[in-house]
């Protein structure tokens, strides 16, 4: 499965896309899709203005990132890994 | 430290408000992306994983107190209280968001800051070797020159749209603590036998995929001459700069295509031309520039002191470097507490660095491409108080130049472009080092590491370096050994077969182990390594992996 992924445009932060068209912070919130819905569903975002820069594809697994991408993305869901003072609020 | 003009007021002044009025075309819909995105490069501002990032300048990596105040100000009300130093000597706030941008530049602004020539094919932020205007072995201070370059290549139309990014560093020591040799130009400052001072000029270093050691291609440039003899290279540069191929378009695959001498006879070709007009620097500026970067004086010399404080001395041996003027010591200030992240300083921290560098420091601190700060002008008498109250700010640790002294880009962590995480490999090398014991039984070293081949974090040159590679979604870890920045500069190589992220840590203590079982009295890690070549260390690698 897939789903749509972007960074907002107004502070950067992760984003991904609903069912409903909206954008939310939560993975578990973003619209599972597959082979042409996703593309269109993609090509439909990235034609829309407004909240998300960038949006891509990437792959779901269990409800979590998965894929090649796999890490890239679940560090982008949860944060950094380095621990100390520097975890994303 | 240079005190800006209205001009440079007037200049950054209008660039803050080009950018205010671009941000808000941003976000009202009036700018695309693809419009957008090289306009805000242009202003230090990148989209990387989690959030927008702001890399601010810091020329020649020299801070004062107030802007030290103001970092912290910025990490404070618009970051997460933390800001990340590099080794291009500039800092980065990893979570502005967009909309605050203008505003931090207005901050910054007031404090002679900002964020141009942080991004984009520019020349970039100048270097300087950190302990300029300090260090007991200087030739010349190079920060009067690096500020000559900074004001000449600001905004210069011509070399705005190079074929890719363009990196200048100066330095003015016997010792090479700028890595002239892996910049697209290093300026080595000489003197020649007639006592006259004046540079050598280093061409097509860097790192990256594709590292290279620049080549000498003058051996004495007089100092009128400096930005007639730049602008040649430059044009040389970016008329046959390869801008067809991204991998290929860094003045050193130029170089190396034409070889040094054809590049050098070009550039002296270019430089006949011109070296004779408006380019010449006068006199009465450069002595103008240099007014700005008075010498401390001291009018009682006092020796350096000698505490019984456990911990003090220790501090010393490691963290002060000799200083020029008698009764006057450089202190590092370490951001690699053990297990921490390499570079990195909280708000309240930078604030402590403020007030020393105000009370004990004559307002000076400076940024290193080692990823720590310096005090570069402290009184001996008050080294035991600085040292006091960077313990009170956990920022005394005694490990500069060691092993936990580890340098590291921000990796997958943060960096849109890595491949694989660098920080916490970084955090579990410097602890288990320590848990070991290794830092000070072996002494000098050091350990570099990067998330991926554009190399921010100098693997290459690192006595030990780190690079991490994915391999179909998963961190693997190749180790270089023998590489060096600075006199002796050299490209590290390739030891074998990557290791697994949680195999890294314990390699490389074997290493330092294996070094330790055979090197000969007195003799460094890199000593050791270039008398027994790295094949003699590459079973300590792998054979526990």
């Amino acid at each position: 499965m897939k789903a749509i992924t972007a960074n907002r445009l107004t502070d950067g932060r992760v984003i991904y896309r609903t069912a409903e068209g909206q954008w939310s912070s939560r993975l578990d919130e973003a619209e599972h899709l597959d082979g042409d819905a996703a593309e269109a569903r993609l090509a439909q975002a990235e034609a829309e203005f407004g909240i998300a820069v960038g949006p891509y594809l990437i792959d779901i697994e269990d409800e979590r990132p998965g894929g090649q991408k796999w890490r890239r993305e679940a560090i982008r869901l949860t944060g950094p890994t380095t621990g100390s003072t520097h975890e994303p609020a | 430290m240079y005190k800006y003009d209205a001009y440079d007021h007037a200049l950054v002044r209008e660039r803050i408000e080009e950018f205010r009025d671009q941000v808000a075309r941003r976000l009202d819909g009036r700018l695309t992306e693809d419009q957008f995105k090289p306009l805000r490069l242009m202003n230090g501002v990148y989209l990387q994983l989690h959030a927008y990032m702001l890399r601010v300048a810091i020329p020649y990596g020299t801070l004062n107190g107030p802007q030290l105040r103001t970092l912290a100000h910025i990490a404070r009300r618009y970051d997460r209280g933390y800001g990340h130093f590099t080794t291009r000597t500039n800092i980065q706030f990893n979570w502005p968001a967009l909309v605050d941008v203008p505003d931090i530049l207005d901050h910054l602004a007031k404090v002679e800051m900002h964020a141009i020539q942080t991004s984009g094919n520019c020349i970039r932020n100048v270097t300087a070797d950190p302990f300029a205007g300090a260090a007991a072995d200087e030739i010349e201070d190079s920060r009067p020159w690096a500020e000559i370059i900074r004001q000449w290549s600001t905004f210069h139309p011509e070399f705005t749209f190079l074929p890719r990014k363009f990196k200048i560093a100066v330095n003015g020591a016997r010792d090479d603590r700028a890595g002239i040799r892996v910049h697209d130009i290093g300026l080595q400052i000489v003197k020649n036998e007639a006592g006259e001072t004046g540079f050598e000029v280093w061409v097509g270093g860097g790192q990256g995929r594709t590292p290279r050691l620049a080549q000498k291609i003058r051996d004495f440039l007089e100092p009128r001459d400096l930005l007639s003899y730049l602008t040649a290279i430059l044009r040389v540069y970016n008329q046959h700069g390869r801008r067809d191929n991204l991998y290929k378009a860094r003045i050193k695959i130029l170089v190396e295509a034409l070889g040094a001498e054809e590049f050098g006879r070009q550039t002296e070709e270019e430089w006949a031309e011109i070296r004779e007009g408006e380019l010449e620097l006068p006199a009465a500026e450069i002595a103008r520039i240099r007014a700005f970067f008075d010498r401390p004086a001291v009018s009682k010399a006092q020796p350096v002191p000698v505490s019984g404080k456990p911990g003090f001395a220790g501090w010393l041996r490691r963290n002060r470097r000799a200083h020029q003027v008698e009764g006057l010591s450089s202190v590092v200030i370490s951001l690699k507490p053990v297990g921490g992240t390499p570079g990195d300083i909280t708000d309240d921290q930078l604030d402590i660095v403020a007030d020393l560098a105000e009370r004990y420091g004559f307002d000076e601190a400076r940024a290193t491409p080692d990823q720590n700060l310096v005090l570069p002008h402290v009184r001996n008498e008050d080294l035991e108080t600085v040292w006091d109250a960077l313990v009170a700010a956990g920022l005394a640790t005694a490990n500069a130049g060691l092993a936990t002294d580890i340098v590291s880009c921000p990796g997958l962590d943060y960096c849109s472009l890595a491949n694989a995480r660098s920080i916490p490999i970084a955090q579990a090398i410097s602890s288990l080092v320590e848990a070991e014991g290794l830092a000070e039984p072996v002494g000098d070293v050091t350990i570099k590491i990067d998330g991926c081949i554009n190399a921010c974090g100098h693997h290459h040159v690192a006595h030990i370096g780190v690079l991490g590679v994915d391999k179909r979604g998963e961190e693997f870890y190749q180790i270089t050994l023998g590489g060096a920045f600075g006199n002796d500069a050299s490209i590290g190589g390739i030891v074998g077969k990557g290791l697994a992220g949680e195999d890294v840590p314990g390699a490389i203590v074997r290493v330092l182990k294996t070094y330790l079982e055979i090197r000969d009295e007195n003799e460094r890690f890199i000593d050791t390594l270039r008398r027994v070549g790295a094949d003699a260390f590459k079973e300590s690698i792998y054979v526990a992996a």
